[in-house]
């Protein structure tokens, strides 16, 4: 793991992401997230005074110069909700990086993978950098990988579980599939679990995930509007459609996949 | 970390284990719009962005107009509002969710019929058939949160009603999987109805009864309220306890004008709600003032 992480153009030393429950205190999580060396902290909207009315509030506590905040939607029930979510948080200043997270469930937390896929497309749409935590199925990472997200996030056991990497083999398809950094969500429960995400790489030998999105924005763009400079912003840029100049747009993610039969499948133009 | 805000003592109804029972002579009061606002402000100060709201049963006085006016006020201050109240049909509960309500406790107080029909002797709450429904029909108006409970102290032996508050949440997860649960085993308080049970619930045994709803319903909520001592809730926390109440006043008006009206039961832990939260950071735990905001659904 000496490569960098790279998630929409932007690198990461570490690739821990780390969360903010369940600390004692404010300053407790501010030790641990500067022990853990990390660089991007997801914290749970609904915990976060919406209103900014004052009072105790979490994001006091997070030294925003140094990590990225990835506000995420738990709690949101449904795809509305979520982006409902998504927008407030955008509205008071925070990151348009979102942790989308839909789980009817409020006893497992499963997420729910029909309105996941559509909140990533609407989030997408709106020019969220969107990291969705999803069932380990392979198909639907497809899916959302294709609807524009930044990076998949399937479930190793449920959340909060402790249980490990459960969903090890469908999780070691999806890596295999994925164009996009597969990030393991829940379910950990000891370090070892953790490196043992890490060390699952995919089968055959090829540049990390992170060179080939970077590859990727090399391209010059396309005819489709409405992209943010470097970002994989535009759920309607699909695997492999050309930009003007006949290469593949540089919004697209899935270069490798670049075939002339599939070159305009699913462009908006 | 919730707190109580009773808006009003007046009831119709004779449940002979209350303070608030109608024709006990007590001093009575319901709070206006802008009374309960000033005791919302006072919980906010304090930290507070969940509230309890409870009333007796008052068709008149506290039906759902009188609760939607006086949520739709108090949602400015409160990301989070759930009701303790008389129980309600779908609609009414659909009315109520619209209004901004997220949680609906509703206490079976005991699952025992005949102990039911001992203990509610008149008023709407002796229909225990409709009480018993009440959570499921406030779950398919829309409303996220649950809660349920057994009145320690009412039927004896305990233990049947604890089994049957077990039962009738393993029933609420299946029928109403999409609703937060919380469970509750508030013992039986002094309070102006003068009734004090036989063979009270000791220390230890609802220290038992903790560990054995923990284990049977591992990832639902148990209520611990201010009716217990301030040393006993804090060791039961380690046991399971998730969703506690601080500095709890059960008169209305209680927080800024005390004094004024009947309390429904003396509360025990009288400390500052910030005083609860040191102990619980103290036993290596964090206090959540605010895990849901209201602004997340559409149309609230
Ligand atoms: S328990 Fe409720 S309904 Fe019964 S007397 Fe008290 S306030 Fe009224």
């Amino acid at each position: 793991m000496n490569g960098k992480l790279e998630i929409a153009g932007r690198a990461f030393a570490s690739r821990l992401i780390v969360g903010t429950g369940k600390f004692s205190s404010g300053d407790a999580m501010r030790v641990a997230l500067d022990a853990s060396g990390t660089e991007m902290v997801t914290v749970a909207l609904r915990r976060v005074d919406l209103d900014a009315s004052g009072g105790p509030d979490i994001l006091e506590f997070i030294d925003r110069n140094r990590y990225l905040l990835l506000p995420n939607t738990s709690g949101a029930i449904d795809a509305a909700e979520a982006v409902r979510l998504a927008r407030l948080a955008r509205a008071m200043g925070l990151p348009d990086w979102v942790k989308l997270e839909v789980t009817p469930d409020p006893r497992y937390l499963l997420p729910d993978p029909v309105e996941t896929l559509k909140a990533a497309e609407q989030l997408v749409a709106d020019g969220f950098i969107v990291l969705p935590y999803c069932s380990a199925d392979p198909v639907l990472c497809k899916h959302l990988e294709e609807a524009g997200c930044a990076t998949v996030m399937p479930l190793g056991s449920w959340i909060g579980s402790n249980q490990g990497l459960r969903t090890r083999d469908a999780i070691k398809i999806i890596v295999e599939q994925a164009s996009v950094p597969v990030v393991v969500d829940a379910g950990l429960g000891a370090p070892s679990h953790a490196a043992a995400a890490m060390e699952m790489r995919p089968r055959r030998r090829r540049p990390s995930r992170a060179s080939w999105i970077r590859s990727d924005l090399r391209g010059d763009p396309c005819t489709h509007t409405g992209t943010g400079a470097g970002r994989v912003r535009d759920a309607r840029h699909r695997s492999g459609c050309l930009s003007r100049s006949g290469q593949t747009c540089r919004f697209s993610r899935s270069r490798r996949l670049r075939r002339p039969d599939r070159a305009t499948r699913g462009c908006p133009s | 970390m919730y707190a109580p805000l009773y808006l009003s003592n007046e009831c119709l109804t004779t449940c002979t284990y209350c303070g608030f029972a109608k024709g006990l002579p007590i001093a009575r009061k319901t709070l206006s719009v802008a009374q309960s606002l000033r005791e919302g402000e006072f919980l906010r100060a304090r930290g507070y962005r969940h509230v309890l709201l409870l009333t007796g049963e008052h068709q008149k006085l506290t039906g759902v107009d009188f609760l939607g006016e006086h949520v739709g006020a108090l949602r400015a201050l409160f990301p989070q509002i759930s009701l303790e109240v008389q129980v309600w049909n779908e609609d009414e509960y659909r009315r109520l969710a619209a209004a901004g309500v997220d949680g609906v406790v509703i206490y079976q107080e005991t699952y025992d019929p005949d102990s039911y029909a001992r203990f509610h002797v008149a008023g709407k709450k002796r229909d225990y058939e409709f009480r018993l429904g009440g959570p499921e029909r406030a779950a398919r108006a829309g409303i996220r949160r649950l809660g349920i409970g057994a009145l320690l102290g009412l039927h004896e032996p305990w233990r049947e009603d604890a089994i049957a508050l077990a039962a009738h949440a393993l029933h609420l997860l299946k029928v109403a999987w999409r609703q937060e649960l919380a469970v509750s085993v508030p013992r039986i308080r002094p309070s102006a109805s003068g009734y004090s049970p036989e063979h009270p619930v000791t220390d230890r045994e609802l220290a038992q009864l903790i560990c054995a709803l923990r284990l049977v319903l591992p990832d639902t909520g148990i209520v611990m309220s201010t009716r217990e001592a301030p040393g006993f809730r804090d060791a039961l926390v380690p046991l399971g306890v998730t969703h506690t109440s601080a500095g709890s006043h059960t008169d209305p008006g209680g927080y800024t004008e005390p004094g004024e009206a009947e309390g429904q039961f003396e509360v025990d832990d009288t400390r500052a709600p910030e005083e609860v939260a040191d102990a619980l950071r103290a036993l290596g735990y964090e206090p959540v003032w605010k895990d849901w905001d209201a602004l997340m659904r559409a149309g609230v």
